[in-house]
């Protein structure tokens, strides 16, 4: 079996983000940018299918600007073979990755592809469905725990009400949970080695999809800021101020 | 043209974030039609053509729409899509597994979780956890939208009488099998429409530590949430979480108790009216987003919260 795992860089989770006086989007200069972290479950989950012996290889792919190069090899530290950038500048909307990504699924034919649930930057939660879509493959969502058959998944997925359980066939879109395993940091060797394994560019013009935006950004502003609040000295304060001020219980 | 708005639904009940989600429609464009994919699902179809919102019902009933697959309802969506502007749903993990399927073979670029109509092309959406607003313009001829739900105010749902329509069953996908769904039952209010809602974080320490935000929950009939944290170590499901990738709630109270508040965990609720936490750590960045902080060790302090709780004569259900 093959695995593809889509991985995406972004803004690192734990920095402060400000937004540009100009309203035209986020700061990202000299901004810590890591591999989204839904998509380092993904990486982990194929590596651990190719530790039990389903499957033979695993090719990590990025959409992005030169820089997105280091979630792919951060990827082939933890174990992925080989790696593939799809070289483009700006804005990618998720509809525009997904087609990208369709052409690379063409060229590579994995059994499976897996990826984060959500990109924690747009938070648009759009691409492994939408390259299901363009496949015509089945597609498990919000995946928490993956069990591999012969030419099926069991797949246990996060929903609203609590889990829900459902089989695909294989090939398939896997969209992974952070709760779906624990993933790894690479050793040291393991990140030299990964310094040798290949990465093979490509220009997203040359797959000859149209990745023109669609959706325009006609503002990026900072959210409203909540009022300062203050501290209770006791839990008898506390209450009579819910009670009598707030007047919410 | 008109606008289509997916239900969500058990073929029994409307699920409430679609009543939600019939607002934001609503504003979109007045002319708002549902469609409804279930099986034996006509008293959900009655219910949905009681809302006077709703003008018309698209009902599409047959067994293998038992359960929701997104790859069944996807293609009995898309025989219908070519007569309205916008198709829309909830961003519940219903709406998030289903709309992007139907906008990748329509070639939309869909705009997910909308906060706003400001127009019918133009929506305000959180980015970045809710760190950043962006109003976005979708100039695809045809929108795919989905709706944050806590964002509108639930349709009221009696006094309409509007058209039901059966409509065909499309076909089915052969390689997506639906197996079994671990509903969590409870007699308390939903996490994401409940009035109150009192969550635990890693500071709970155990499971059984739960017991204490169950006692005041039940006080004060409140929903209970969680960190990602507490989820994480076991402490308690994962339907109770609250955060970026969890669940959004804007209840009128918000009790955060041993949270520290981690951005992602912020994103999930700091859009509540009210906001308490309580810590022991001061510096706790929950604090920064608290109305009322109480800087106290959760042990002592959620038994005295519920003796305090007690001794009122009166609380607001």
């Amino acid at each position: 079996m093959k695995i593809l795992v889509a991985v995406k860089r972004v803004i690192d989770y734990n920095v402060q983000i400000r937004v540009k006086e100009d309203g035209s989007g986020v700061v990202t200069d000299n901004v810590k940018m890591s591999t989204n972290p839904p998509d380092d479950n993904a990486i982990e989950e194929a590596v651990k299918i190719k530790e039990s012996g389903k499957a033979a290889e695993i090719i990590a792919v990025t959409v992005g600007e030169e820089k997105a190069q280091e979630t792919v090899r951060k990827a082939l530290a933890v174990g992925a073979d080989r790696g593939i950038h799809v070289k483009i500048d700006g804005t990618v909307e998720p509809l525009a990755v997904s087609k990208i990504l369709k052409k690379i699924v063409e060229k590579e034919n994995p059994d499976l592809v897996f990826m984060g649930k959500q990109a924690i930057d747009d938070d648009c939660n759009q691409t492994g469905q939408m390259l299901a879509a363009h496949l015509n493959w089945p597609q498990a969502t919000f995946a928490s725990k993956i069990a591999v058959n012969d030419k099926s998944l069991q797949v246990t997925r996060e929903v609203d009400e609590g889990l829900e359980t459902i089989e695909v066939n294989t090939p398939a879109i896997i969209t992974c949970d952070l709760r779906l395993n624990e993933p790894r940091y690479a050793s040291l060797p393991n990140i030299m080695k990964a310094k040798k394994k290949p990465i093979e560019q490509i220009n997203a013009s040359d797959l000859g999809v149209d990745t023109n935006p669609r959706i325009e950004h006609i503002k990026i502003e900072e959210p409203p800021k909540r009022k300062a609040g203050i501290k209770v000295e006791s839990v008898e304060e506390l209450v009579q101020k819910l009670k009598n001020e707030a007047k919410v219980i | 043209m008109s606008v289509l708005l997916i239900a969500e639904h058990n073929n029994k009940e409307v699920k409430p974030f679609t009543l939600n989600a019939i607002t934001a429609a609503s504003q979109i464009n007045q002319d708002l039609h549902v469609i409804l994919i279930g099986s034996k699902a006509d008293d959900v179809a009655k219910s949905l053509s009681e809302v006077p919102l709703v003008k018309k019902v698209l009902h599409v009933d047959h067994e293998i729409y038992e359960n929701y697959i997104a790859e069944n309802y996807t293609a009995a969506i898309l025989k219908h899509a070519d007569k309205y502007s916008h198709i829309i749903c909830s961003a519940n993990t219903f709406g998030k597994n289903l709309m992007p399927r139907v906008a990748a073979l329509l070639d939309i670029s869909q705009v997910s979780d909308i906060i706003k109509v400001i127009s019918p092309d133009t929506f305000l959406r959180p980015i970045y956890a809710g760190n950043a607003f962006a109003t976005v313009k979708s100039n695809d001829e045809k929108k795919c939208v989905t709706i944050r739900p806590t964002s509108f105010e639930a349709a009221e749902t009696t006094g309409g009488s509007a058209e039901i329509v059966k409509i065909d069953a499309a076909d089915i996908s052969e390689n997506t099998k639906f197996i079994n769904r671990e509903e969590i039952k409870s007699d308390r209010p939903e996490l994401g429409t409940a009035r109150i809602v009192i969550s635990g974080g890693r500071g709970l320490q155990s499971g059984e530590n739960f017991k204490l935000i169950t006692d005041v929950a039940d006080k004060l009939n409140a929903a209970i949430g969680a960190s990602r944290a507490a989820v994480d170590a076991g402490y308690i499901t994962n339907e109770h979480q609250v955060g970026q990738t969890g669940k959004v709630v804007v209840p009128d109270l918000y009790i955060a108790v041993g949270i520290s508040g981690a951005i992602q965990h912020l994103a999930g609720m700091k859009e509540s009216k009210v906001i308490v936490a309580i810590n022991k750590d001061g510096e706790a960045p929950i604090f920064s987003v608290a109305d009322y902080g109480l800087e106290a060790d959760l042990f002592e302090a959620l038994p005295q919260f519920l003796e305090e709780l007690n001794k009122l004569n009166t609380i607001q259900k």
